[in-house]
Parts: structure tokens; C-alpha cells; sequence
């Protein structure tokens, strides 16, 4: 057991345990605080995993924009405390928690059976910024083409939708 | 240098969770949350994937991967708002205009 | 000469084909000659086919023409070719001949006929099929003739489809009921031909002919009781005569032509045919002779009673085939073929003598209110008197000899049948007389049909002459002791054996003593209107009901097979149809229905289910993988 493992096992259940708390936080903002939290934990298990520009960039992205625009939408619509649950679907969360514990055990299985193949590529520097750089800009150049417009058409689309409708204005 | 197997294994833990709460919550925007943390055990996987092959795809895989999320949060919070103006209501129970 | 023997149906398809196509818009007298031109040139080619037959040898008179392979289906081959020799060129010869004949007399008839030109394709269409049965060289061939005349019957008999009386009710149902009974009787043939193919391989006469005796006598008496049962429904014996008398609802010179002279007449050709067969199966041939001489007496004693003309000369002739199936039975085809020959003469003399009679009176035919026409129509008279005589065996007409030689046959080879028959030729007699002299002779009963009633035109009486004097003089054709016809014909079947000279020189002693007997009772009875006739058949009066009702066969039939079988179809359209069809393929709908139903609740429109299914999915393929792949 070194150091490198009993710090996986503790950030690892730091984000268990806030994934948790998102889903069974009754509060809505602090469902995304929680996240915000998760999202900490995973950018820390990236960088251990040699995938610094990753690590960054999910504090930005992610932790930086997504949460607080999850922060926003929260502000501005309100989130009212929900009790009851639809009388068709009252069995659906206990038959998704079963499902669940299906799921992770199928999973577990399969990781922990399956042989893991070696590396044929020769180590490498890993995902420092100057080789993720490197390599996007030549080799993957359609795709920064490809996610800047899939960013432009979000962006168009957002705003498009967040207009206020028409008959609303009168 | 930890198993990958450890992060593959967390990965699951983590994408059960989200799974779960998808299907638990009533609250669309709680959803939208789970929604993203089912993306994000995804994205470890495939991180820890690639420091296991020595493979820079599985990182570029996961920037896109981001980008989209990001497209998609945008565009998905821009609908819910559009909808709580028009129901007046973020419980996804109420939406059932698709029903027989 | 033979190889224009395929002219024989080329006149008349082309007459045919004329008259179907452009009928309409030639004037009726064209459309009558046309149809009489092509059966004449047909006669002529089957003249022409007997002059050349006749030079022959025996051995080689079987003459087969191919004209081209009609099926090949692996071993079953049927050419579709004609068998030239004596007796096809005979039935060839009296189909042709009396079918001419008949032909002109019809456009006289049929002159005030609106659907004249149907009429005439019909004839002449039936004249087609009729040659195709003789001339054909196999089964297949002449089932297809044999089919074809069924057909042109049916079309023949319902002509008049629209009209409805009391005799005969619907015109149309008549002609229905014909062509069912008939097709009993095809079944029977069928289911003939069947064996005969699965057991000796060939459907070709000559084939069958030569492999007959390997067959196993209990294999040859089914076939053979099967053939009969064909033979009852085309030649009317029992069980299967009851279409003929409805049969007389269709125009004069169609009963004239296919229910007297050639299309009844199929059925002891077919037998003739197939002798190779018959003589393998010694019970069958028994039954058949039986079959025919119970017919003969049957019809016989219904045609006593009988009050409309030509249902006295239908049931006549329900009587006489039953003689020719009988002489069959017995082994003497020679005399078969000869009362078939001869009764083709004086039988559709009859009928049109009738038809000549129902247009002086416009279509009254019960004999009871007729009488004293012999002064206003001579013509019709005498050859109908000529016909008579020839019907009941008066020596020397024609049918004295073709009748005679089949009561010979019979006496000398089995004495009850030749009771039977011998007394049938009696009542023969007595009700032919009866109707020549209640017709024609006496005071008439309805003075206002006897004032208008004339002697028919020249175009209908001259065929009636010609066909009286065929009628004299046809017994030369086989006088006994010289039996000409029947040698030229015993190379289209086996040698008929010699009948010994007391038994011929007896058996034309009591035939002679019958007809004369049976005029006499009719004469007295009926002319002179003497009392001995009634005091001798005093003792069989209790009868009389019997054979007015037909033996009630009709009714019979109408209980036993006609009311159950429409109880069974109306079963099966009432119940059957709607609830266990209907209701199987309903159930089908609604099951899909049900299904539909059940799985459209899956659509209930909340995301959270949507997503569990898919969670669910997501699942099941892993588990797959994990523990299939």
C-alpha cells in the first residue's frame, strides 16, 4: 500500500461521496455544490493519471462553466421542493437502485476478469498542454474545426431559445 | 503506479450513481447534474485508458468530449428555461405531452 | 387422304369463329347457312376418310395422325392426335351427317330466334367437341370432347335462360342440373382414367388396348364400374338419367342433335372404345348389362304415361341407350354401334317431327289436347309415322334390325336380360304407336290449335324426308346372317363371336311378334278405342301411379342427396363460415388489436420511463456480452 494508492482511495471516496450527496441532496443548490466538488475530485484523478491539460481544463470547463451556469438557471427558475412522486412511475427509482446494483456488479466483473493488454506504444511524455497542443493542431486540426462549430451552433441555439416567446410580450 | 483497474472500477461506481439518480429525481435541473456526472465517469475511463496504452487518443477523445458537454449544457439549460416560462414548472412528471 | 383429316375440325372451329366474331352483323339466313356449310364440308371429309379406310386391309385400318405433343410431363406423354378407322369414321360420319341436317332444319326453326347467331356457335361449337371425343386417339383427347359437349349441352339446354314455366321451371336450372348430374358422371371417368394410367402407363387406346390383360381382374371390374358410372352420366341409364327428360326445355333440334343422335351416344361409344378393358372384368360387364336393360323397362314404363310429346320421345331415348349400353354389356359392340347408328336416323327424325309439330301449334306439345293432324300436315305425318315404325321394330324399318340384334345377343347369352328386354320392346311398341296415333290420328281435342295449325316450311321438312328414308333403308347396313357393318367394324374391336342359327332364326321370330303385338294394343286402344287392350292390363293398373310419378327417382334424389347436401353447404355458409373462418381471422385482428392496446400503454409520454427502458437496455447488453459474448 503506498502513497500513491491510499491517496487514490481517499480522493476516490471523496467523489463517491459527493456524487452521492448530488443525488440525494433534497436542497437544489447544494446538489450543485456538490458537483462542484465531484468535479474537483475527478480534475485531481486526471492529473495523477498523467493528464494535466485535462485536469486544467476540466476546472475550467466544467468547474468554471458548467456548474455555474447550473448555478444560475437554479437562481433564476427557483426549484421548489418536490414531494410527491407520480403515481405510474412510484416504482422506478426502487427498480433503477436495482438495476444499479445489477450494473455495478456486471461492471466490476467484467473490469476485474478481463485481462488488461499491455502497451504497445512506447511511453510518452503523457498529456502535458505542449503535446496535447502539438497533436490537435496538426494531426487533429478537423476536429478543432468540428468543435468550434459544434460550439457556434450551441451558442446560436441558446441563445435562440432563451428569447422570450412571442405571445408572452403582449 | 496505481491498477487501472481501480479507475475503471470508480469510473462504474460513479456512472451507476448518475444512472441512478436520473431515474430517482423529479427535478429536471438535478437531472441535468446526474446527466453530467454519468459524462464525466466516462471521461475518466477513457483517461485511464490511455495513460494504460500509452495512447494520446483516449485524451483527445475526452476534450471533445468536453466540448460537447459544454454544447450541451448550454443548449439544454436554454430549453429548460424556454419550458419553465411556458409550464411554469421544473417537474419532469408534468411533461407528457408525447403520451398515447 | 388421311392427312386432311384435320379438316373435320377445321370446319367447324371456323365456322365457329365466324359466327362468334362478325355473327352479329350478317343477316340470319348467312349466319344458318354458313354454320350448315361448315358441317356439311366436315361430312364430306369424313366421307372422304371412309372411302379411303375402306380400300385398307383390316390390319391396317388404324390409322393414327399426330399433330403435335399436347403434354409432356416426365413419362406422361399425351399427343394430341387422331385415331382414323372404322368406328370413329362411323360416329364421325353420323355426327357430321345428321348433324347437317339438323343444322338446316334449324334455320327454318329457329327463324323468329332473336339470338340467332348464339345459337348457331353453339352448334357448332358442340359439333367441334363432339368430333374431338370420336376422332380422339386417347382418354385425355376425348375427355376434352366429352367435356366440350357437357358444355355445349348446358349452353344448349338453358338457351332460353329467362324463361320459366310450369313443365319445366326455369329454363336455366335445367340446363344446371345437367351439367351436374354430368359431372358425376365424369368423376367417374376421371378417377378411371387414373388407374388406368397408374397401372399400365399409357393413356392411349391402342396402348391400353394392347396392355389390358395384364391387368388384375379386381382392378379391371373398378375401372370398368367406374367407366360405367361415366357412361350413366353422359348416356343417361340409372342412376344418372334424371337431366334428360329436363333437358327437352331446350329448342327442338338441340334435343334433336344432342340428347337423340350423337352427344347421349358418347357414353357406348366410350365403352366400345375401351372393350379391351370391359372384356377383362367379367362382372362388370354383367352390371352394365343389367344396368342397361333396368334402364330400358324403367324408361319404357314411364314414357307409357307420359302426356308432352317430347318427353315421351326423352324418355324413348333414355329406353333405346339403355338397349345399346345393355348390348355392350353383353359383348355385342358390333350391335351396340348398329342401334346407335340407326337410332340416331329415326330418334332425330322424331324430334324434329315434334318440332315440326310444336310450330304448327306453337309450342303446345301435350298430346292430349292434339289429334287429327295428319290431314293438315302430311309431310310431318308420314315421316313421323316412318320413325315410329322404325322406334317400335316394325320389320323391315331400320330399327327392326339394330334392335333385334341386340335382343339375339342377349338370348343368347343370358336369359333374364333378354326378358327384360323383350318386354321392354313391347312397351317400346305400344307407347310409340300410342303417341304417333293420339297426335295424329282421332278427332282434335282443341279445335282452335287444330285450325291453325300448318304443315312447316320446305327448309324444315325436307331434312324429315331425307332422315325417313335413311330410316327405311339403314337396315341394310347390317342385315343378320350378313352382318356387313359389324365386320368392317370388328377391327376397332374383338371378333364377335357367330350366334347360331335357331337362336337368330327364334329371336327374330318373337321380335316380330312383339312390335306387331304392341301396334295392335295401340291401334285398338287408341284408334279404334276398343276395351280388350284395357281389360288385358287391368291387372297391372295399380302401377299406373308408379310410372306417372317417374318411380319417384326425382323425389328420391331431392330427399337423399339434393336437400342434405344444401342442408351441409347452408351449414357451412350460416355457421361455419361466419364463426369459425370469420372468427379465426377476427380473432387474428383482435389479438393484434389486444396487442397493440397493451403495448401502447408503454407510450405513457413520462421521460423517467423512457429512461429506465433505456437504462434497462443498456443492462441486458452488457449481462449479454458479459456472459453470451
Amino acid at each position: 500500500m503506498d502513497f500513491s494508492t491510499i491517496f487514490f482511495i481517499l480522493v476516490g471516496a471523496l467523489s463517491v461521496g459527493a456524487a452521492v450527496s448530488v443525488v440525494t441532496s433534497r436542497v437544489a443548490v447544494h446538489s450543485a455544490l456538490f458537483l462542484l466538488t465531484h468535479f474537483m475530485t475527478l480534475a485531481i484523478l486526471y492529473i495523477t493519471l498523467d493528464a494535466q491539460f485535462l485536469g486544467a481544463a476540466q476546472v475550467i470547463i466544467y468547474a468554471g462553466g458548467i456548474v455555474i451556469l447550473i448555478l444560475f438557471v437554479i437562481m433564476l427558475i427557483g426549484s421548489e421542493n418536490l414531494d410527491t412522486r407520480a403515481g405510474y412511475r412510484s416504482w422506478v427509482p426502487w427498480a433503477g437502485m436495482a438495476l444499479g446494483f445489477v450494473l455495478v456488479a456486471g461492471l466490476a466483473f467484467a473490469i476485474l476478469k478481463a485481462p488488461l493488454i499491455p502497451a504497445t506504444l512506447p511511453a510518452n511524455q503523457g498529456g502535458v498542454p505542449d503535446v496535447v497542443g502539438m497533436y490537435l493542431y496538426t494531426q487533429g486540426i478537423l476536429l478543432v474545426e468540428l468543435v468550434s462549430v459544434l460550439l457556434l451552433v450551441a451558442l446560436l441555439g441558446a441563445l435562440l431559445l432563451a428569447r422570450r416567446p412571442i405571445w408572452d410580450t403582449d | 503506479m496505481v491498477p487501472t483497474n481501480y479507475y475503471l472500477i470508480l469510473s462504474a461506481i460513479i456512472f451507476t450513481i448518475g444512472a441512478v439518480g436520473v431515474l430517482s429525481r423529479r427535478n429536471a435541473l438535478i437531472i441535468f447534474m446526474c446527466v453530467e456526472m454519468m459524462l464525466n465517469s466516462v471521461n475518466l475511463t477513457l483517461i485511464a485508458m490511455s495513460r494504460q496504452w500509452n495512447n494520446l487518443n483516449g485524451q483527445i477523445f475526452v476534450f471533445v468530449i468536453m466540448a460537447v458537454a459544454a454544447a450541451e449544457v448550454a443548449v439544454g439549460l436554454a430549453i429548460l428555461i424556454a419550458h419553465y416560462h411556458h409550464a411554469k414548472t421544473t417537474n419532469i412528471d408534468d411533461i407528457n405531452v408525447m403520451k398515447w | 387422304m388421311f392427312n386432311l383429316a384435320w379438316l373435320l375440325f377445321a370446319f367447324p372451329t371456323a365456322g365457329a369463329l365466324i359466327i362468334l366474331l362478325v355473327g352479329k352483323r350478317m343477316p340470319q339466313k348467312v349466319v344458318g347457312w354458313l354454320a350448315s356449310a361448315a358441317v356439311i364440308a366436315a361430312f364430306g371429309v369424313a366421307i372422304s376418310l371412309l372411302f379411303s379406310l375402306i380400300g385398307l386391309p383390316a390390319e391396317e385400318q388404324q390409322i393414327t395422325i399426330t399433330y403435335w405433343q399436347w403434354m409432356t410431363i416426365g413419362s406422361f406423354q399425351i399427343p394430341a392426335a387422331v385415331l382414323i378407322d372404322p368406328l370413329s369414321v362411323t360416329m364421325a360420319m353420323v355426327v357430321t351427317g345428321v348433324g347437317a341436317l339438323i343444322h338446316v332444319y334449324s334455320i327454318g326453326y329457329m327463324a323468329d330466334e332473336e339470338r340467332y347467331q348464339r345459337y348457331f356457335f353453339y352448334l357448332n361449337f358442340f359439333i367441334l367437341a363432339m368430333l374431338t371425343l370420336v376422332m380422339s386417339n386417347n382418354f385425355l383427347g376425348m375427355f376434352v370432347g366429352w367435356e366440350g359437349v357437357g358444355l355445349a349441352s348446358y349452353l344448349l339446354i338453358g338457351f332460353w335462360f329467362d324463361k320459366k314455366d310450369d313443365t319445366y321451371g326455369w329454363y336455366a336450372d335445367c340446363g344446371k342440373k345437367a351439367f351436374i348430374v354430368n359431372r358425376i358422371g365424369d368423376f367417374g371417368m376421371l378417377v378411371a382414367m387414373f388407374m388406368i394410367w397408374s397401372t399400365l402407363g399409357s393413356l392411349v387406346f391402342g396402348e391400353v388396348g394392347a396392355l389390358a390383360h395384364t391387368l388384375a381382374p379386381a382392378t379391371a371390374t373398378i375401372i370398368c364400374l367406374l367407366l360405367l358410372l361415366g357412361a350413366s352420366g353422359k348416356s343417361a341409364q340409372i342412376p344418372l338419367y334424371v337431366w334428360l327428360p329436363d333437358a327437352m326445355a331446350g329448342p327442338t333440334p338441340v334435343s334433336a342433335l344432342i340428347h337423340a343422335a350423337t352427344m347421349v351416344t358418347a357414353g357406348v361409344y366410350m365403352m366400345v372404345r375401351t372393350y379391351a378393358l370391359w372384356e377383362m372384368s367379367v362382372p362388370a360387364m354383367a352390371v352394365a348389362a343389367w344396368i342397361g336393360a333396368l334402364t330400358a323397362l324403367l324408361a319404357a314404363t314411364i314414357a307409357l304415361v307420359q302426356t308432352d310429346l317430347k318427353k315421351i320421345l326423352a324418355y324413348s331415348t333414355v329406353s333405346q341407350l339403355g338397349f345399346m349400353v345393355m348390348a355392350a354389356g353383353l359383348g355385342a359392340y358390333g350391335a351396340a354401334i348398329f342401334h346407335l347408328v340407326t337410332h340416331a336416323f329415326f330418334k332425330a327424325l322424331l324430334f324434329m317431327g315434334a318440332g315440326s309439330v310444336m310450330h304448327a301449334t306453337h309450342g303446345v306439345l301435350d298430346i292430349n289436347r292434339l289429334g287429327g293432324l295428319r290431314t293438315k300436315m302430311r309431310s310431318t305425318y308420314i315421316t313421323f309415322a316412318i320413325g315410329t315404325a322404325a322406334l317400335a321394330g316394325i320389320i323391315p324399318f331400320s330399327g327392326f334390325f339394330s334392335k333385334d340384334a341386340i335382343l339375339v345377343a342377349s338370348l343368347d347369352q343370358n336369359i333374364p336380360v333378354y326378358i327384360i328386354a323383350a318386354l321392354t320392346a313391347l312397351l317400346t311398341a305400344v307407347y310409340s304407336f300410342r303417341a304417333l296415333f293420339v297426335t295424329f290420328h282421332g278427332a282434335p281435342r282443341d279445335p282452335h290449335l287444330y285450325k291453325h295449325a300448318h304443315e312447316s316450311p320446305r327448309i324444315m321438312t325436307i331434312p324429315l324426308w331425307i332422315l325417313a328414308i335413311l330410316t327405311v333403308f339403314a337396315g341394310g347396313f347390317n342385315l343378320p346372317f350378313l352382318l356387313p357393318l359389324e365386320h368392317w367394324l370388328e377391327s376397332s374391336f374383338s371378333h364377335q363371336e357367330k350366334i347360331s342359327v335357331t337362336v337368330e332364326i327364334f329371336g327374330i321370330m318373337v321380335s316380330i311378334v312383339l312390335s306387331f303385338f304392341g301396334l295392335l294394343i295401340a291401334w285398338a286402344y287408341y284408334v279404334r278405342k276398343e276395351a280388350w287392350p284395357a281389360t288385358l292390363t287391368k291387372p297391372f293398373l295399380f302401377l299406373r301411379p308408379l310410372f306417372e310419378h317417374k318411380w319417384y327417382i326425382d323425389q328420391i334424389y331431392e330427399r337423399v342427396i339434393v336437400a342434405p347436401l344444401k342442408a351441409i353447404s347452408s351449414w357451412f355458409a350460416r355457421v361455419f363460415d361466419p364463426k369459425v373462418i370469420d372468427g379465426a381471422v377476427n380473432t387474428v385482428g383482435a389479438v393484434c388489436m389486444d396487442a397493440g392496446e397493451a403495448v401502447r400503454k408503454l407510450q405513457n409520454g413520462a421521460v423517467p420511463t423512457y429512461a429506465f427502458s433505456i437504462f434497462l437496455g443498456v443492462v441486458a447488453v452488457l449481462l449479454y456480452f458479459l456472459f453470451m459474448g
